[in-house]
């Protein structure tokens, strides 16, 4: 049978692809090509890494304060090592530091020791935890061979606990947030933007003012608000997930829009209306024509959500209302470099967690633009 | 592989006047990431003051970007890569568009004053926030020394001419506020501006409906008449050509396939694409339950464009091992010219 | 006449354009009172989140110092309606600031709470407008540029940095600017004026100082703003430089910059100056949190405190002029936005 067509101005063009794959497929093929979000994919991955084996990458408990070593900066790891007999070999290792103090001024300064090297390696010995909370372990993928021995490699704090291993321990808290964060939005903006999108009307227009009402307030000081008034006597783990809640008030007004605009256009199409007089349900409509067809562009919001929730985490623990000290947080770390007399002594308190919340936030957006892209059939 | 094509020189065309525009084995190339689009591959076309020739041809065969090849506001990644469009401004000169800088002073000057353009939609050709006054009175300026108080007055009596009712009030309207068949007045006002002395026309009608595209051919017909312009009109609607063309190419893949005045055309096609697109066409006097039969297949991607005669996949009368070794060239058979190897045996040239 | 007629009499009257922008205006007014309203709901609810009334707390903090009489509590009592169902304070609380201006009074600092407020509301509000005014002065053609030259070396410096100034919380840029200041360039950081010139009347020395002091809450406030408001013109220009009417305007004999001025960016411009509705409530917050960094004499330093130790009336009464204020810088951003656009008139 041959196929007859009409002279019109449809001219598909489907039939000449070379290849064909399913929306999933095209859509990874393209993603891939997107260089730029290929890497920030791996990076991501990489930092959720960190937050599931953070006690495992950890060289030094992350409480464990030193008051021999407060403010040490970053110590460097060198490779060769000089004999007795003047030959070099090869040694991972850090110098080791003394600390001097100027009675003068009373200021503290911290000087290489010549003599003494403390040898570096990988998998040592060091404090114990459980993997993933089920396998005890004192293994640790980097550090000092000797356990008793500390090395700062970006510094410590006024309390000499280990900045590296606080980044590190902090990556837990702070990139779940943003993971239980889009979780509750998405709960919230799918269903209220997919109500707002399929029904209209009145429940259009109330849901659209709730919207907009939140769009439009500052808010940092309604944060504030809120947040403050946590009592500070909250098990962490309360205070942990109010502040989630809060912080993902942000995250769901967008993706509501999201969610309505799609299905305003999608009700329109003529495939929803064949399914609707096929006898589906609305909620067989939605589930079977519409969600899959919007799917991509959630995740794609989503992913970009994920990097706001993290930046408001930060703020408001920086600022002593969200998070409290007990947790360690990338935004409960920079509250330590607070005001400027602390940056100048020990710029590493800033420098170091916050390069890792910029690389964070814009790896996240970067996989979200490159899935927004992939998703979007139309781009160019 | 021999290429033949009938280069015809000025001084052999059946016309005593020369052509007002030229255009000479064009060849307009857009070069995507996929690969090479030939949306123009190869064209010939004269066009003659005072007539209206018709480009007729299926979506997506390349009519439009031929018209813009014209005024050379075809968009990158598109590129005009051989070929000559000679225009003659009428005082004896002739100039090449496809030679000229892209953006220089010159190419802007003839666009809008010497060759005037009007498109397909009219909802989305018009600037979307600015006053329909605004935008006639904005190409007037660019082409003549007239006041704001003249050029104003210039617009409403365009406006008029195109059959707006209460012209002086749409003046200041925006878009939006009109209808698609008012739009596509102004945009005629527009063009008309600085009377130009050719008109091209890409799908003037195929967004309005039928009774508002008859007002509208009616009216280019008329205006054609009146300002002695020559009307370069691409359409996929055979009624259209029927209607306004005295000269027609029929298109296939960036390429003219015949070519001849409308009544040949009509009366007796020969080339195996053009009769399909008439016979496709219903007529008075059919029976009830006759099926119109349609061209087999489909226009293949501009990307895998078959060798040989690109219409040989969908043609019923392809011959193996002619037609897809060989492109045909255009030459005379009957009264128009075809490019197909059904009649080169006549002319005896392959 | 028929409704027909009526109404395309109405269309094409003369004071058709202003009755349109008067119906807009209209709309948008009764569109904020909703908004307004739910705002001093959330406020109410922030400020009776901690445990205990204000009262207790007043009585509790004044105590020490000979602690107040039975009376002046009882009449304050009634003033705010303290122990009476909660929409009974809130309808005291409204109408004391409703008809008597009257926003409660600080208790840790014992005055009224307009006595502290206005001021910093204003600088709050002086330093976010300059934001935005540097943010349109940076975006706009830096925008334009990064989408007429796609995918060229500046267009590719333009992302980048949008990214960066997306990726950086204010503070820590505040932070990062400060450091650099002080360590490179030895200049005094934090505040708004150098330190001599505190509690000075103003003088046109000061007004430099001032200057020299404001660029940089500005800068770190609107960097993020910026980001994103050059990536969104770019988006909206590249959406419209390839349409049809551009290329009408091409067909006309236009030059590509004359074309480009006149009409995708002026389209393009519209989502520009709509996103001042949102904008303005990011910077205000984002103002907020420099502020506290920087140590500014705004708003942000006073709330933060205020939250810290509970004093509620007036962190509640910071909360919502902040926010209604920034509904009215929405409101005219809208109208601003009707104003060039014709067609959001006629919605």
């Amino acid at each position: 049978m041959t196929v007859e067509t009409t002279l019109g101005p449809s001219g598909t063009e489907e039939e000449h692809t070379p290849e064909l794959l399913g929306p999933w497929a095209l859509m990874w093929r393209k993603f891939r090509r997107h260089r730029v979000a290929y890497v920030s994919l791996w990076i991501t991955g990489l930092i959720y890494f960190m937050a599931l084996f953070g006690d495992f990458l950890a060289p030094e408990k992350v409480d464990e304060t030193n008051r021999r070593g407060i403010f040490v900066p970053p110590q460097g790891i060198h490779f060769l090592v000089t004999d007795e007999d003047g030959s070099r070999s090869f040694q991972l290792h850090a110098k080791a530091l003394k600390m001097q103090v100027d009675r003068a001024t009373m200021r503290r300064s911290y000087v290489q020791d010549p003599d003494k090297i403390i040898p570096l390696g990988f998998f040592v010995e060091g404090y114990s935890y459980e993997i993933l909370g089920l396998i005890p372990s004192k293994t640790h993928f980097f550090g000092p061979k000797n356990p008793r021995d500390i090395v700062y490699f970006l510094g410590s704090d006024r309390l000499g606990r280990d900045i590296l291993s606080r980044i590190i321990i902090g990556t837990k808290i702070s990139m779940s947030i943003g993971l239980v964060g889009i979780v509750v939005s998405l709960v919230i903006g799918v269903s209220l933007g997919g109500l707002s999108g399929y029904y209209g009307g009145w429940v259009d227009t109330l849901i659209q003012r709730l919207v907009e009402f939140l769009r439009s307030i500052p808010t940092i000081p309604l944060w504030m608000g809120l947040a403050a008034a946590i009592p500070l006597g909250w098990p962490p783990l309360y205070t942990y997930f109010v502040v989630t809640i809060i912080v993902s008030m942000i995250g769901w007004t967008s993706l509501a829009r999201e969610v309505r605009g799609k299905f305003l256009s999608l009700r329109n199409e003529d495939f929803i209306t064949a399914a609707r007089l096929d006898g589906l349900t609305d909620w067989e409509v939605i589930r079977k024509h519409m969600v899959p067809s919007f799917s991509s562009h959630i995740i794609a919001s989503l992913t970009l959500a994920v990097p706001l929730m993290i930046l408001a985490e930060t703020s408001l623990s920086f600022l002593g209302i969200g998070l409290q000290p007990p947790i360690v947080s990338w935004g409960t770390l920079l509250k330590e470099a607070q005001n400027i007399r602390s940056i100048i002594e020990a710029p590493w308190l800033l420098i170091a967690p916050g390069t890792m919340i910029v690389i964070a936030v814009l790896a996240l957006n970067f996989l979200g633009d490159g899935l927004r892209d992939a998703a979007d059939p139309h781009a160019h | 592989m021999p290429q033949i094509r009938m280069h015809t020189e000025p001084d052999q065309t059946s016309h005593t006047v020369q052509p007002l525009v030229e255009i000479r084995g064009l060849k307009t190339h857009f070069f995507t990431d996929d690969g090479v689009v030939k949306a123009v591959e190869g064209v010939d076309l004269d066009i003659h003051a005072n007539r209206t020739h018709c480009i007729l041809g299926e979506s997506g065969c390349g009519k439009s970007i031929m018209a813009r090849s014209i005024l050379r506001i075809v968009d990158a990644p598109g590129k005009i890569v051989e070929g000559s469009i000679i225009y003659r401004p009428g005082d004896g000169r002739s100039v090449d568009l496809a030679k000229m800088r892209p953006g220089s002073r010159d190419l802007r000057e003839i666009r809008g004053q010497d060759i005037a353009m009007i498109f397909q939609e009219p909802m989305s050709s018009l600037g979307p926030i600015t006053k329909v006054g605004k935008q006639i009175v904005e190409t007037i300026h660019l082409h003549r020394r007239v006041s704001k108080a003249e050029a104003k007055e210039q617009a409403i009596e365009l406006l008029d001419k195109v059959g707006i009712p209460r012209p002086s009030e749409r003046f200041e309207a925006y878009p939006f506020e009109l209808s698609g068949g008012m739009r596509q007045r102004a945009m005629i006002a527009m063009a008309l501006s600085c009377r130009p002395r050719l008109l091209i026309a890409d799908e003037p009608t195929t967004a309005l409906d039928v009774t508002t595209q008859a007002q509208i051919l009616d009216l280019i017909a008329e205006l054609k008449e009146e300002l002695e312009m020559g009307v370069l009109l691409i359409t996929h609607d055979l009624g259209v050509v029927a209607e306004v063309a005295e000269d027609v190419s029929v298109t296939y893949m960036g390429k003219v396939v015949e070519k001849g005045d409308v009544f040949s055309i009509f009366e007796d096609p020969r080339h195996p694409y053009t009769q399909a697109l008439m016979q496709s066409v219903p007529k008075l006097g059919m029976e009830k339950r006759h099926r119109l039969p349609a061209i087999k297949g489909m226009v293949p991607h501009p990307l895998a464009r078959p060798s040989g005669c690109a219409f040989r996949t969908r043609c019923s009368q392809a011959m193996a091992g002619v037609c897809d070794k060989d492109e045909p060239g255009l030459l005379k058979s009957g009264k128009t010219d075809v490019a197909c190897f059904l009649y080169q045996e006549e002319t005896a040239s392959v | 006449m028929s409704s027909r007629h009526l109404a395309v009499f109405l269309w094409y009257h003369p004071w058709r354009a202003t009755s349109a922008m008067f119906g807009f205006l209209y709309r948008r007014l009764l569109y904020m009172i909703p908004t307004v309203f739910l705002i001093s709901v959330v406020t109410f609810v922030i400020i009776q989140l901690p445990p205990g009334d204000y009262l207790d707390t007043l009585a509790a903090e004044l105590s020490d110092s000979g602690g107040l009489d039975e009376g002046t509590m009882q009449a304050l009592r009634d003033q705010y309606g303290l122990g009476q169902p909660m929409y009974v304070q809130y309808l005291k609380w409204m109408s004391q600031i409703l008809f008597h201006g009257n926003f409660g009074i600080s208790f840790e600092k014992n005055i009224p709470v307009n006595d502290i407020i206005w001021d910093k509301l204003g600088w709050t509000f002086a330093i976010s407008l300059m934001t935005l005014l540097f943010i349109w002065m940076t975006a706009l053609p830096i925008g334009i540029y990064s989408a007429v030259r796609k995918y060229s070396a500046g267009d590719y410096i333009a992302t980048f940095f949008g990214f960066i100034g997306l990726a950086v919380p204010n503070f820590l840029l505040a932070l990062v600017m400060m450091y650099v200041a002080f360590k490179y360039f030895g200049q005094s950081v934090g505040g708004l004026v150098s330190p001599q010139y505190l509690g000075e009347p103003w003088t046109f020395d000061k007004f430099l100082d001032l200057l020299a002091h404001i660029w940089m809450p500005i800068v770190v406030v609107g960097t993020s703003g910026a980001a994103a408001l050059i990536r969104i013109m770019r988006a909206n220009l590249l959406d419209e430089l390839y349409r049809p009417y551009v290329v009408t305007a091409r067909a006309k004999g236009m030059s590509e910059f004359q074309l480009l001025l006149k009409y995708p960016v002026r389209v393009a411009l519209n989502p520009f100056v709509s996103t001042i509705g949102w904008i303005l409530p990011t910077l205000v917050s984002g103002e907020i949190i420099v502020a506290v960094v920087m140590n500014l004499p705004t708003t942000g330093p006073l709330l933060l405190r205020a939250l810290l130790v509970q004093d509620m009336y007036l962190a509640g009464s910071l909360i919502l002029l902040v926010s209604i204020l920034t509904v009215i810088g929405t409101l005219v951003s809208d109208l601003l936005l009707a104003w060039i656009d014709p067609r959001i008139r006629y919605q």
